[in-house]
Parts: structure tokens; C-alpha cells; sequence
């Protein structure tokens, strides 16, 4: 039975890794999705090895658990799915998430300077006093 | 009769994890999403079914069985479930050439939907 569960397991193994790819490379979400669905699938394959190698029970349960919430994940994806502009749906570099860092600092800190100092700390508009 | 049940157990396992690797196989290699939805169904139901029945042959004690069962019904209900509605929104957002489908009954039936919601206005 160790032979057959080791083979189990690296045929598992590889599908998951080629599922990840996939989920890597997009290009849409809807393909993550799709892969994401897969891997959980791929997930309850390898509990099902791990409770036949140790024989326990207990895992059964989490069997059932996954089996139930899996597709939660894709049907939210699925109901807000729009269409992306092309280019978009890829992971950006470090470069381009710290150029898009800097440009929302650059703007927080305009966005300081051209508000008023006299009205930070101040009562709330309208405020009748005493 | 022990024997036979661990071998068919086996046989199982091994069925549901050569699954799991041909819809890795398909899921990268195939070109357009509905095409990958139909690799990743591979693993979601039938794999997970003969998993799930070799596990059953293996434990072989009556409860662990009947959630198995459980188990298997859970998977049948909800990746159908989510395999239609992620194409469904893959189609409605433009993902699915048009060219491709053998058989369009959404554009008919969105388009029929269309003019009926015409004639209600007048």
C-alpha cells in the first residue's frame, strides 16, 4: 500500500503544481477561479491519502467541510466579474507596485497640505458651544 | 475477501489521483476558459468520487461510509454550481469567442430576453 500512496501522492503533487501554474499565469480571474476550484479538489485528494496512510477517522469531517465552502470563493468572484481591460489581470513587478506606492503618498500628502490647519482639531461643523 | 477490498481500494486511489494530474495537465494546456472549466471538472467530480470510494473500501466501518457519502453529494451539488455561474460571467464579460460554440443557446436566449423587455415597455 506504501508504493501505491507514494505514487498517489506525486501524481497529486504534480497536478497541483500544474494547477498553480495556471493559477499563476491568469490570465483572467475567472481561470484562477477555475484553478482555485481545481486545487480545492486536488486538496481533498491528498486528505483522503493522509487519512488512508495514518487510518484515522477524524479527517472525514474536514472532507466534508471543504466539500461545502469550496465554490463559495468562486461564485463571489463569479457574481462580481466585470471586464478587465487587457493587461490587467497579471501580477505586477516590485517596480511597478512601488511607483504605485509612491503615487498614492504623493497624493495623500497634497492632499494634507492643500487642506486647511485650522480646521483639524476644531469642534464639528455647526457645533453650538456653551 | 480483505485482500480484494485493499486492491480495489488501491485501484481507486490511483484512478482519482491520475485524475488529478490530467486536469493539471488540461488546465494548463488548454486555450480558452471554457475549455480549462471542462479539464477542472475532472478532478472536482469523478476524481473526488473514486477517492472518496477508495478511502470507504479502505477504512470500511459503517459511519465513515455514510459521511464519504455525504461528502461526495456535497461535491456534486456545489461544483456544478460554481462551474456555471464562473463560465456564465466569463461569457457575459466577453471571454468566450463567439466563433467557438457548436451549440449558443445563451445569445438566443439573452437576445429573445432583449426583445421582450422591449415589448413590456410599449
Amino acid at each position: 500500500m506504501t508504493v501505491v500512496l507514494i505514487i498517489c501522492g506525486v501524481m497529486l503533487a504534480v497536478g497541483a503544481t500544474l494547477v498553480l501554474v495556471r493559477l499563476e499565469r491568469g490570465p483572467t480571474m475567472l481561470d484562477r477561479t477555475i484553478a482555485l476550484d481545481t486545487f480545492t479538489a486536488i486538496l481533498i485528494g491528498v486528505l483522503v491519502l493522509i487519512a488512508v496512510a495514518t487510518r484515522r477517522r477524524d479527517i472525514v469531517p474536514i472532507l466534508a467541510v471543504l466539500a461545502l465552502v469550496g465554490f463559495v470563493g468562486s461564485v463571489t468572484i463569479a457574481r462580481f466579474a466585470a471586464v478587465e481591460p487587457e493587461g490587467e489581470g497579471r501580477i505586477l513587478t516590485l517596480e511597478e507596485v512601488a511607483a504605485l506606492e509612491r503615487e498614492r503618498l504623493d497624493a495623500e500628502d497634497a492632499e494634507l497640505a492643500a487642506s486647511d490647519e485650522e480646521h483639524h482639531g476644531g469642534p464639528a461643523q455647526g457645533e453650538v458651544i456653551g | 475477501m480483505s485482500t480484494v477490498l485493499d486492491v480495489a481500494a488501491a485501484a481507486f486511489l490511483l484512478a482519482g489521483s491520475g485524475l488529478a494530474l490530467a486536469a493539471g495537465v488540461g488546465l494548463l494546456r488548454f486555450r480558452d476558459l471554457l475549455a480549462r472549466s471542462h479539464a477542472a471538472t475532472k478532478p472536482q467530480v469523478l476524481g473526488v468520487l473514486l477517492m472518496l470510494a477508495g478511502l470507504a473500501l479502505w477504512l470500511r466501518s459503517g459511519p465513515v461510509t455514510w459521511v464519504l457519502v455525504l461528502v461526495g453529494l456535497f461535491q456534486m451539488v456545489t461544483a456544478p454550481v460554481a462551474a456555471h455561474l464562473v463560465t456564465r460571467a466569463g461569457y457575459r464579460t466577453g471571454k468566450v469567442a463567439p466563433g467557438s460554440l457548436v451549440v449558443d443557446e445563451l445569445t438566443e436566449d439573452l437576445r429573445a430576453a432583449l426583445h421582450h423587455e422591449d415589448d413590456g415597455e410599449r
